[in-house]
């Protein structure tokens, strides 16, 4: 049952996503990609170039994305691929949801209790590793395709990091340069 | 009320683009401005959403909507990040096989594709400082990365495991102090 895998999927990834939408993105491409085939590797890169452009949490856009594309390969209607997005993404916000009521009600001693502070310089060290995860898994032949490809990837490193440049231009500049030079 | 609350957020919602913490400011201003909160309570709130998992927009949308007026608040707050972007990506969704068949898409596609890899990387810029990283201190994550990436571990167990050595390491340097 296919609603039933979104649902699970996608409160794993709502349960153990810290770190920001960035850390996250190792996960959802690991349960997404690799474990369940609900979009291939290209196109979840495309997502991710999109969701640069587009309005929207990068981790609300991946739910939506990959909850209709499941039930589209899988031959539904796209009515019914719409009902996947809205399981995917309900999952996704669900458990933080159920935490922060929880949060609200024992503030005090959420507060003070050290054993989850400790924890979450832990997972904080992580991050690093997680994002780079991501990162390191689309490095391959299907989104660098040539000579081009290496030069591109450094060129907006560059402007992202050391010139701050707004993701929005990055991807700009890129898609530019792709209509030139292909 | 609730309505001016979900318009508020739809519009914070639309305002994440490029993903992440840009959109603190913007919160800042709509919400403390509007006497909602007061400066001080909207920090406090901030901090606690630094360690939930999940999606950021929406974590502080449902802290501060539950703070100004309860379940109802962080329901409607939380629903006004989800519904903007929902709409795009449905639609993207729908139509983008479609629209990727035109020769203009598919090339700047084809130089998109590792500038938008360059952009996940960026982040990790940002974490090895914010974490003060030093050679030797660097080796945990990178370690944690061959893991994940080649001996192909589920990220859930790194996560998982993060919690337990913070603990762990943290008593250490407690007990450590006491001597």
């Amino acid at each position: 049952m296919i609603f039933f895998r979104l649902f699970w999927v996608f409160t794993k990834i709502g349960v153990f996503g810290f770190g920001g939408g960035y850390a996250m993105l190792s996960l959802i491409q690991d349960e997404v990609v690799e474990k369940n085939n609900w979009m291939t590797k290209q196109q979840f890169t495309d997502l991710i170039a999109v969701s640069q452009m587009t309005p929207g949490p990068i981790g609300i856009n991946t739910a939506t994305y990959a909850g209709y594309t499941a039930l589209e390969n899988s031959g539904s209607s796209p009515f019914v691929s719409i009902l996947g997005s809205v399981v995917a993404t309900f999952s996704l916000c669900l458990p933080s949801f159920i935490l922060i009521i929880l949060i609200s009600y024992f503030f005090s001693r959420f507060r003070s209790n050290k054993y989850f502070a400790w924890a979450m310089t832990g997972v904080r060290l992580l991050s690093v590793a997680l994002i780079g995860l991501a990162a390191v898994s689309l490095m391959n032949h299907k989104n660098f395709i040539d000579y081009f490809s290496p030069l591109l990837f450094l060129g907006a490193l560059f402007l992202s990091v050391r010139y701050k440049l707004h993701p929005v231009f990055v991807i700009a500049v890129a898609a530019v340069i792709g209509i030139f030079i292909y | 009320m609730f309505f001016k609350l979900f318009v508020t957020f739809t519009r914070i919602g639309l305002f994440t683009i490029g993903g992440g913490y840009a959109v603190i400011p913007l919160i800042e201003r709509d919400i403390v401005s509007r006497g909602w909160l007061s400066k001080e309570e909207f920090y406090e709130l901030l901090s606690i959403t630094e360690s939930l998992p999940g999606v950021f927009a929406t974590n502080i949308a449902a802290l501060v909507g539950y703070k100004i007026n309860g379940l109802k608040g962080g329901a409607i707050a939380a629903l006004g990040t989800i519904v903007a972007p929902f709409a795009i990506i449905i639609m993207i969704a729908a139509f983008f096989s479609r629209f990727q068949e035109n020769i203009w898409v598919t090339k700047a596609f084809k130089a998109l594709r590792p500038a938008a890899v360059a952009l996940i990387v960026a982040p990790c810029f940002s974490a090895i400082k914010a974490n003060k990283l030093t050679y030797k201190t660097a080796i945990i994550p990178i370690v944690a990365l061959l893991i994940m990436w080649q001996g192909h571990v589920s990220p859930i167990f790194i996560v998982i495991f993060g919690c337990i050595a913070g603990i762990i390491y943290n008593i250490f340097k407690e007990k450590n102090k006491r001597r």
